[in-house]
């Protein structure tokens, strides 16, 4: 039970039911320990299917911060036979918060880009949580313009609480490492796919998410500020947080009313965490189908599809 | 709407409090009682000290143009509540009846020094000068507008960063403005960042740096998170001066720091070499 959310407390208390059933009815077979496993195995399904339903964008903001969800590089591992990272921003550091290489996709050569967050303490130090430096955005470009070079489709995958927040981030001008990525990404000709795996946290997800296609896992957010931090804001607590996260519509479903994002690419039930092999098979697929839609066209159709999708965001009347 | 309303005892905002009749407002940085006047006289700085105060866009608009030169642009465009977010509509009226203004940022076609320019000029004043649907797509109007007039296009920020309010759109408001710097750029044109007091968050992290130059007004705030952010996640002490323009200059970040009353000559003395002709 380590690990497990609230809510998915009573489903694991059923499977644990259902996994012992199972094992007594392996052990000595009747009808009676038949019955009680397909009785079983029908409430899990069911109880898994409510669960999804009805998740609150709060409980989702949690499954994509759960820390058994796959990261990038158990992606990348899971999807691409090859994967060479490459480092560094040929300035002045390697920020290992946003690894990026060439790696084989399926069957498809690209560039992959994305952030990395740590399971444990050790790992978090190496990966800052996941909350890139300007040294990571500037990498992120550099190898951007390097796919470009090569003709090379860009994968990005998005998961980050944000930017850092730090004196050396705001010395080396992380405000202009993002904005420099925003303005440069607008004009890559290569198809760009955009994939919020896990946590889109403002301007440090868009840092890496001006693309063709923005898609997003079925349970991972996007949003301008942390759910904390407008609650911290609206009503001076961070307990709030619940409240904030429906506010914020921030939610994959929520994403895709508002036309912020071209698709949901779904997870397995109960959550990427669950079965992350499987997880990797629905995110390659996605990227997979994408890559191919974007390569029938012309680059001038490419770029200026990319300019009108972010030009046509906002709502406002004019009278 | 006038741009150029005539001031009165209402605009001086909070200060107004402790001063009779707001004849008079204290400089926050030396004390001094300054008189309203003058003050405004004064581009709203210091004669004291040469403390910069806040200014409002059409203060802004008076201060760069040549006489007569501005006509707003895009002043119809209205802020909607696309997240049905609670309080949002009451906030963005009661912002409207404070400021006389219909959104953060003021843009129009002027001339600065008879060089014809596209500006854009946020407002702190206005939900402290957020970037919401509105803000994004009228700078980005005035940055296409530029584009495709070939002009240059100034952009004064003032910003505590992205609204909340208006959720991921707003955000979003982030790369549909550097996408339009893209094309403008492109085009070999000029963009000149000034920013002002203060600047941040998502406003720093998209157009208010990319300036092919970029300058500040002395003694602004400007950084990506705010300064009590970077203290609670750090958990050390700020170096001293940490970001202010001063402190940006001293690490490359921006051009040039130029006080207000330099700011018109010095926009139109860079435009010369700026633009060709």
């Amino acid at each position: 039970m380590k690990n497990a959310l609230d809510f998915e407390v009573p489903l694991i208390k059923l499977r644990d039911e259902l996994d012992e059933a199972r094992r007594r009815h392996q052990l000595s077979p009747s009808n009676n320990t038949a019955t009680l496993v397909a009785e079983l195995e029908s409430r899990f399904h069911v109880m898994q299917q409510d669960i999804n339903r009805n998740l609150s964008p709060w409980e989702r903001v949690q499954i994509a911060r759960h820390v058994k969800r796959p990261f990038m590089l158990d992606y990348v591992k899971h999807i691409c036979p090859e994967f060479i990272e490459l480092h560094g921003d040929r300035h002045i550091g390697d920020d290992h918060a946003m690894p990026a290489g060439f790696a084989i996709w399926g069957d498809r050569k690209v560039l992959v880009v994305g952030h990395q967050k740590g399971r444990d303490t050790k790992e978090n130090l190496l990966r800052n949580f996941g909350s890139a430096h300007p040294e990571g955005y500037r990498k992120a470009m550099r190898l951007m313009r390097l796919a470009e070079k090569f003709g090379l489709p860009i994968v990005s995958l998005i998961d980050t609480p944000g930017a850092y927040p730090g004196v050396g981030a705001e010395e080396r001008n992380i405000a202009e490492a993002i904005a420099f990525n925003l303005r440069e990404m607008m004009t890559l000709r290569t198809p760009v796919v955009a994939v919020v795996i896990g946590e889109g946290g403002s301007g440090g997800a868009l840092g890496i998410g001006i693309a063709d296609r923005v898609l997003l896992l079925e349970n991972a957010y996007y949003s301008v500020i942390s759910p904390e931090g407008c609650a911290a804001i609206l009503w001076k607590h961070r307990q709030h947080a619940p409240e904030a996260a429906a506010a914020l519509k921030l939610s994959a479903q929520d994403l895709s009313q508002l036309g912020i994002i071209d698709g949901i690419i779904p997870e397995p039930a109960g959550g990427a965490h669950h079965s992350p092999s499987e997880a990797a098979i629905y995110l390659k697929e996605g990227v997979l189908k994408a890559i191919a839609e974007l390569e029938k066209l012309p680059i001038p159709t490419l770029l200026d599809q990319r300019y009108q999708k972010f030009r046509a965001y906002g709502q406002f009347t004019n009278s | 709407m006038p741009i150029f309303k005539k001031r009165t005892v209402d605009d001086l905002g909070e200060k107004k409090r402790d001063m009779p009749e707001g004849l008079w407002t204290k400089c926050p940085s030396c004390g001094e009682s300054l008189y309203e006047q003058a003050l405004v006289k004064n581009l709203r700085v210091c004669t004291h000290c040469g403390y910069h105060f806040t200014m409002s866009a059409p203060e802004r608009v008076a201060s760069l143009c040549d006489d007569g030169t501005f006509v707003e642009m895009d002043a119809t465009l209205n802020s909607v509540n696309p997240l049905g977010f609670k309080g949002y509509v009451e906030k963005v009226a009661a912002n409207q009846e404070k400021t006389g203004l219909g959104e953060a940022v003021l843009t129009g076609r002027g001339a600065i020094e008879s060089i014809p320019v596209l500006l854009a000029i946020m407002d702190f004043r206005f939900l402290g000068g957020s970037m919401g649907s509105v803000v994004g797509e009228k700078i980005t109007r005035a940055i296409e507008a530029a584009t495709a007039e070939g002009k240059a296009v100034i952009v004064f920020s003032s910003s505590g960063g992205a609204r909340m309010h208006e959720g991921i759109l707003s955000l979003m408001q982030m790369g549909k403005t550097s996408g339009a710097l893209a094309r403008h750029s492109e085009a070999r044109l000029p963009f000149i960042s000034v920013l002002t007091h203060p600047t941040t968050g998502g406003v720093t992290a998209s157009f208010a740096t990319l300036g092919d130059v970029i300058l500040a007004e002395p003694g602004c705030m400007i950084g990506f998170a705010g300064a009590r952010v970077v203290k609670e996640t750090t958990h050390a002490d700020l170096p001293k001066g940490f970001q202010t323009a001063e402190f940006m200059l001293q690490h490359g970040l921006l051009d040039r720091i130029v006080v207000r009353k330099d700011m018109r000559t010095t926009l139109a003395a860079l435009l010369r070499y700026m633009t060709r002709g």
